[in-house]
């Protein structure tokens, strides 16, 4: 072997060129696999091995490219890295410098997510106006959801507070796994079309992991929701859990066991709205009873109804006074005419000749009458002259004339 | 249907108690009314405390299905 022949490298060198060869050859890929050996040194940079079932590599996370990862990295997590081939020319080793990561199964379905809601709600699938409130009396419902899961003895626990008249339908489907969402939207269209007179339904499960719930995070189950005519609850995992069926229906419940609460405070809320109805009724009627008979009362103790005598009484007073008066100017009247009567008597008694007779006067008369003259009378003529208390006859024995004086 | 006449109901109840309230009413009218809402009143709460209370299971059975009776075995 002449060694002037061959190219002799140096180690140095050899691995100077095997990292110029790997960084050309890969500048920029996209490696999934997960993370093992995961460590932070001092200097903010990390390193950890990426590995699968058969192999792994080891890669660096400068700390300038930490910065914008959003999770944590840690040992056990699937990841999606996007980096270059580089070599470690000091030892001899290649590995992948990170220049990004996201966890694989959360990104992609993250972005699944994202998408399909961005999609149903520019349609108009989660509109607010679109959203039914719940029957004012609910007497059947339905539950949607695996037979076998927490989530069905959960609702059913908690409708167990609801005594009387009530009605659960249990249309049980697979929650996860790839049919489950065909059988999900498959129970919503079938209870529609049959059970009509369900006045809700419940469409859920337990908490799980993002593939867990990933049913109700599917399109068909979505349409399925939009398109009941039966107001739909969903109950999916726990509180921090959203889904796009959570987006859809009329009411998100965090959980099946608050969805269950709804349908009982629904119905405790039925029952204390009639009772206070009839509250109302009662004191309503009550007031307007009490209304009236205060009417009465006051027509009854008014004078015309509680004393009516005094108003003939005050009547009797008036007629009697009026009476009175009649009486005392009939007495005044009477005893004017009687005064006038008695001085028109005076005045005739003055007058009368007989009291002319008693002061001294006479009157003659001859058998034609009384004389006022002596025209007629001659000598010898017999008279009668008429005194107070008598007569006398008397023989004319001489007439004088006398001239009237005036 | 039902369900559609139990709300009717209670509207009408309400509309009467708002009636109660805020117009004068001779006694007669008033009388009407209460009576009226009295049997409203009754037909509901008898609807809310009807004793009919159960739980059943869809299942499928040779291709058609079928409610069934359920319980719940794990309590």
């Amino acid at each position: 072997m002449n060694l002037e022949d061959k190219i002799v490298y140096t180690v140095s060198r050899i691995n100077s060129e095997i990292k110029s060869v790997l960084e050309d050859s890969y500048p920029a890929v996209w490696i999934t696999g997960e993370i093992s050996g995961f460590k932070t040194y001092s200097s903010g940079h990390s390193y950890f091995n990426l590995k699968d079932e058969n192999s792994q590599i080891s890669a660096v996370l400068f700390a300038g490219f930490g910065k914008n990862i959003k999770f944590i990295p840690q040992d056990g997590v699937q990841v999606v890295i996007y980096g270059k081939i580089t070599a470690y020319v000091q030892k001899g080793s290649y590995q992948i410098q990170v220049f990004s990561m996201e966890e694989s199964g959360r990104g992609r379905l993250q972005e699944t997510f994202e998408n399909l809601k961005n999609k149903l709600q520019s349609e108009g699938l989660f509109d607010e106006a679109r959203k039914r409130p719940l029957p004012f009396f609910i007497k059947k419902i339905a539950v949607v959801t695996s037979k076998d899961g927490a989530a069905l003895h959960d609702i059913l626990k908690v409708l167990n507070n609801v005594k009387s008249c009530l009605e659960v339908l249990i249309y049980p489907v697979r929650v996860q796994g790839e049919q489950s969402k065909f059988e999900i939207a498959g129970a919503i269209e079938y209870l529609n079309k049959n059970h009509g007179d369900i006045d809700v339904m419940l469409v859920g499960r337990g908490g799980g992991s993002l593939e867990d719930l990933w049913a109700f995070n599917e399109e068909t189950v979505a349409r399925a929701i939009y398109n009941s005519d039966i107001p739909v609850i969903s109950c999916v995992g726990h509180e921090i859990d959203y889904t796009i069926a959570d987006f859809v229906s009329d009411i998100r419940a965090a959980t099946p066991s608050v969805a269950a609460e709804i349908i009982v405070k629904n119905r405790k809320y039925t029952e204390d709205k009639l009772s206070l109805l009839l509250e109302r009724m009662n004191s309503d009627i009550k007031n307007i009873l009490s209304m009236c008979t205060e009417k009465l009362d006051r027509f009854k103790t008014s004078r015309a109804l509680s004393k009516p005598h005094l108003i003939y009484e005050d009547k009797i007073q008036y007629v009697d006074e009026c009476g009175e008066k009649i009486l005392r100017r009939l007495k005044e009247i009477i005893l004017s005419k009687q005064t006038k009567l008695e001085l028109n008597a005076q005045k005739l008694n003055l007058l009368s000749p007989l009291n002319i007779l008693s002061k001294g006067y006479a009157v003659c008369s001859d058998l034609k009458g009384i004389l006022k003259s002596v025209d007629r009378i001659k000598n010898d003529d017999n008279i009668g002259i008429k005194f107070a208390d008598g007569k006398v006859r008397a023989k004319i024995t001489e007439v004088i004339y006398e001239e009237k004086q005036l | 249907m039902k369900k559609n006449s139990f709300e009717s109901s209670i509207k009408r109840l309400e509309q009467i108690v708002n009636d109660m309230e805020n117009s004068e009413l001779d006694i007669d009218k008033a009388m009407k009314l209460f009576e009226e809402g009295i049997s409203l009143v009754r037909e509901c709460s008898s609807k809310l405390n009807e004793a009919k209370k159960k739980v059943e299971i869809l299942t499928e059975k040779n291709g058609k299905i079928e409610k069934n009776e359920f319980s719940d075995t794990e309590e």
